[in-house]
């Protein structure tokens, strides 16, 4: 397979080594890794491909709330959309994961009981990360102590941009382990690192340091997912296990609304790295009103019409 | 597994005639002398319409009435007049760019993806760009006042009928020249959807002729005493007898021929970009693009990493259906043209060096060819000189950047190159020693109507598109 920049064994034991193999990926022509996602984004998915692609895009989903607001209440409700997301047609399968704020994951845990519905927390001083290191493992420990299966963390960006690379790298080891057995998403929050190269990094960063996901953004800055961005990711993916043989999983979230968008990010996975990712295990979208539109473009093409919003919930 | 439905764009917006007659002063007419060929559609070879071979006698009639509407009609037109019309038909090529999409690819095979995102913006960009050159020829350059040469006679390829349609006439009509034009004999449909949307624009007749045919036609316009001016885009081969048979004459010659291009791949690449251009730079438009990246020089350091990645990405290529939305690979033009791919391919083994086809089922019915790559190819290997103007890549590597710019000057072409590398420094130092009209960087196949275009040595002489364009149909 291809051995481009194999990682030597003991790469995270100094700042400057680590930064020697991140400067030493190949680099990213911005012009042209936007073009390629825009390339890949005409493509046309029609009748049966529309259909899997449809199912694959609930199964993939996060189901996400992350508000000031959020109460048990809006939880619960959520819960329960997401193990039946279309009451009227029991064909329809359940999304993969709530994703929900640490204080609300016991409520979560409780209402998801018996389903096969991950409990997705954020964690780590979401979204800023901006709180010492012990505050946001205490977050990650209390989440998972309340049932969180999946913990959401966020790097510390100013960490990164200064070039503090073994900091951004301790701290996901430090993350990692205080998951225990449950599974870590790392969000890089590509919108506040600015340029591919850096999105490139971060994603071998995350991932030499344990990462199970990759996940593009907080959704609380923006521009969140884009394609190029996520198509960079998906390299960075591809690559890493082409040299390691793990697979790391891509998570693109914030800003994905239309069962149109979502097709187009299930065709960029399955023209970068292909089928092995077109599983819960290996891609996830993080929304919450791109699954009504789903449910409305599944119900049109399995009836030929469209219902009015009011036949499907809001949650 | 994902699998694509088939997304087949709707025929039924084009009204293809069963015959054509040539179109000469304004209005399609039948042929004097002329006989009638069958142009068919290469991805099934369905017969498609029946269009004229445009005898002698035709051309006489199609030069008559190009000489008589550049007297009396469009070279005593203000610049500003003759703008309006191209304006017209650039708009009028927006309007019906779906159909003249479709009809690109049921003619020429070419995937419906890159005839509607490709040559159909291109075409209407060209006409808008000359448009807007028409009142303003007095500040180009060329004197106060520039005069046009009179009439063009233009001949064209069929590998961007309608493109190399606009690239020729746009320029040429902006500067007031009349001209005759013919397609080349496996694609006139556009040209003949063109000459109806002349009509639409009330062009002045006989303004634009387009007349039928193939190489003989050509060769009867290109020698007609009548035309002040030869434009010719095709093989070097025709350029070569174009060029004898107008030297001692008053015709001034432009001519857009062959390459060999080399698409240099450096160490430092941003490598998946550049896996993008290689499959960009030789297997858009099936490889029948004069400015392919047809040879690929990698940096040995990279080259075997490279190349695995480079065919996982062929393997993803959608080869069929030119009408398919989701087609990556259409048809080969013609069967003459499928035979060389395949002599050349096969001498290319011959000689030793290494093919590999993408892993692609091809059409039963049609004339297809897998896109095809040939590693451990030299210098000295036919694969590596001569143009095979189909998805065929020829890979060789350098050690350094002398030997890079050494490999890729040494050609009898030199109409485009590409050089990837993250070091502004070194894209610079190459783009002044490599022989080449365009030199790409960190991207290839990038066309702008207002970016000049042409060939050193072998690959021709003259420049289309941008300010250089017009020097070609101004008399300075």
């Amino acid at each position: 397979m291809v051995v481009t920049h194999e990682p030597p064994s003991d790469l995270a034991v100094s700042n400057g080594g680590l930064r020697r193999f991140l400067h030493g990926l190949p680099g990213v022509d911005h012009v042209g890794a936007d073009a390629r996602a825009a390339a890949l984004a005409t493509r046309s998915i029609k009748t049966t491909a529309k259909a899997f692609a449809l199912d694959l895009a609930v199964r993939t989903i996060d189901l996400t709330t992350l508000e000031g607001q959020d109460t048990p209440g809006k939880v619960r409700a959520m819960a329960a959309k997401a193990r039946r997301p279309d009451p009227s047609d029991p064909s329809c399968p359940p999304v993969a994961a709530v994703c929900v704020y640490g204080d609300l994951v016991a409520v979560a845990a409780d209402a998801l009981r018996g389903s096969d519905v991950h409990i997705a927390s954020v964690a780590t001083a979401f979204p800023s990360g901006r709180a010492p290191l012990d505050v946001k493992l205490a977050d990650v420990k209390a989440a998972v102590a309340a049932g969180a299966d999946e913990i959401d963390m966020v790097i510390d960006r100013g960490a990164f941009l200064a070039g503090h690379y073994l900091e951004v790298h301790d701290e996901i080891v430090a993350t990692k382990q205080a998951c225990g057995a449950a599974h870590l998403k790392v969000i890089l929050e590509t919108a506040e690192l600015a340029t591919y190269d850096n999105v490139r990094r971060a994603s071998w960063l995350a991932m030499l340091a344990g990462a199970d996901f990759i996940k593009t953004s907080t959704g609380k800055v923006s521009p969140a997912a884009t394609l190029p961005v996520t198509l960079v990711m998906l390299e960075a993916v591809r690559d890493f296990r082409d040299q390691t043989g793990r697979l790391v999983g891509v998570k693109a979230a914030g800003g994905i609304r239309t069962a149109k968008d979502a097709i187009r990010y299930l065709v960029l996975v399955n023209e970068t790295v292909g089928d092995d990712w077109l599983t819960p295990d290996g891609f996830r979208l993080g929304a919450s009103t791109l699954l009504n539109d789903l449910l409305m473009q599944r119900q049109r093409l399995a009836t030929g019409h469209y219902a009015g919003p009011d036949y499907f919930t809001l949650d | 597994m994902f699998e694509y439905a088939p997304a087949p764009e709707s025929r039924s917006i084009v009204d293809i005639h069963p015959s054509y007659g040539l179109f000469v002063d304004g209005d399609f007419v039948d042929p004097e002398d002329g006989v009638r060929f069958k142009t068919v559609n290469p991805a099934t070879e369905e017969v498609l319409a029946e269009v004229v071979a445009a005898g002698p006698r035709d051309v006489d009639r199609a030069v008559a009435a190009a000489r008589a509407a550049h007297e009396t009609r469009w070279s005593t037109l203000p610049g500003r007049e003759r703008a309006k019309y191209l304006y017209r038909l650039a708009r009028i090529v927006q309007e019906r760019s779906r159909e003249l999409a479709v009809l690109e690819s049921i003619d020429n095979g070419k995937p419906i993806r890159e005839s509607r995102d490709v040559d159909l913006p291109l075409v209407a960009a060209h006409f808008f760009y000359y448009a807007g050159w028409a009142d303003k020829l007095g500040y180009a350059g060329f004197g106060p006042d520039p005069r046009p040469l009179g009439v063009a006679g233009q001949v064209i390829p069929w590998n961007f009928p309608l493109l190399m349609l606009a690239w020729k006439l746009a320029p040429a009509l902006a500067c007031g020249n009349t001209v005759v034009l013919k397609p080349a004999e496996t694609t006139p449909l556009t040209a003949l959807a063109f000459a109806e949307i002349c009509q639409q624009a009330d062009l002045p007749p006989g303004v634009v002729n387009i007349v039928t045919g193939a190489g003989e036609t050509g060769r009867t316009l290109v020698e007609h005493p009548g035309i002040d001016k030869v434009a010719f885009t095709g093989s070097t081969e025709v350029g070569r007898q174009i060029a004898r048979s107008v030297a001692g004459t008053t015709k001034k010659v432009t001519l857009e021929l062959g390459g060999k291009a080399a698409n240099v791949v450096f160490d430092d690449a941003p490598l998946d970009q550049a896996i993008e251009g290689i499959v960009n730079g030789i297997f858009f438009n099936q490889g029948h693009v004069c400015c392919a990246g047809s040879r690929l020089l990698v940096q040995e350091s990279i080259a075997d990493d490279l190349l695995d990645q480079l065919k996982r990405r062929l393997a993803t290529l959608r080869l069929g259906d030119p009408l398919d939305k989701n087609t990556d690979v259409g048809a080969i033009n013609s069967s003459e043209q499928l035979q060389r791919i395949r002599l050349l391919s096969d001498i290319g083994e011959q000689e030793g060096a290494e093919r590999w086809s993408a892993p692609c089922e091809l059409p039963d019915r049609g004339f297809w060819f897998p896109p095809t790559v040939f590693t451990g190819v030299t210098q000295a290997h036919r694969i590596a000189r001569e143009e095979v103007f189909g998805p065929v890549l020829s890979v060789l590597t350098f050690r350094t950047p002398a030997e890079a710019v050494e490999k890729a000057n040494n050609t009898p072409y030199g109409l485009s190159a590409g050089v990837w590398t993250e070091k502004g420094s070194r894209i610079l130092w190459m783009a002044q020693r490599l022989r080449a009209g365009v030199v790409w960087a960190n991207t290839f196949n990038r066309f702008d109507p207002s970016s000049p275009f042409g060939g050193y040595k072998e690959s021709g002489y003259g420049r289309e598109g941008g300010r250089h364009g017009l020097e070609a149909y101004l008399d300075v």
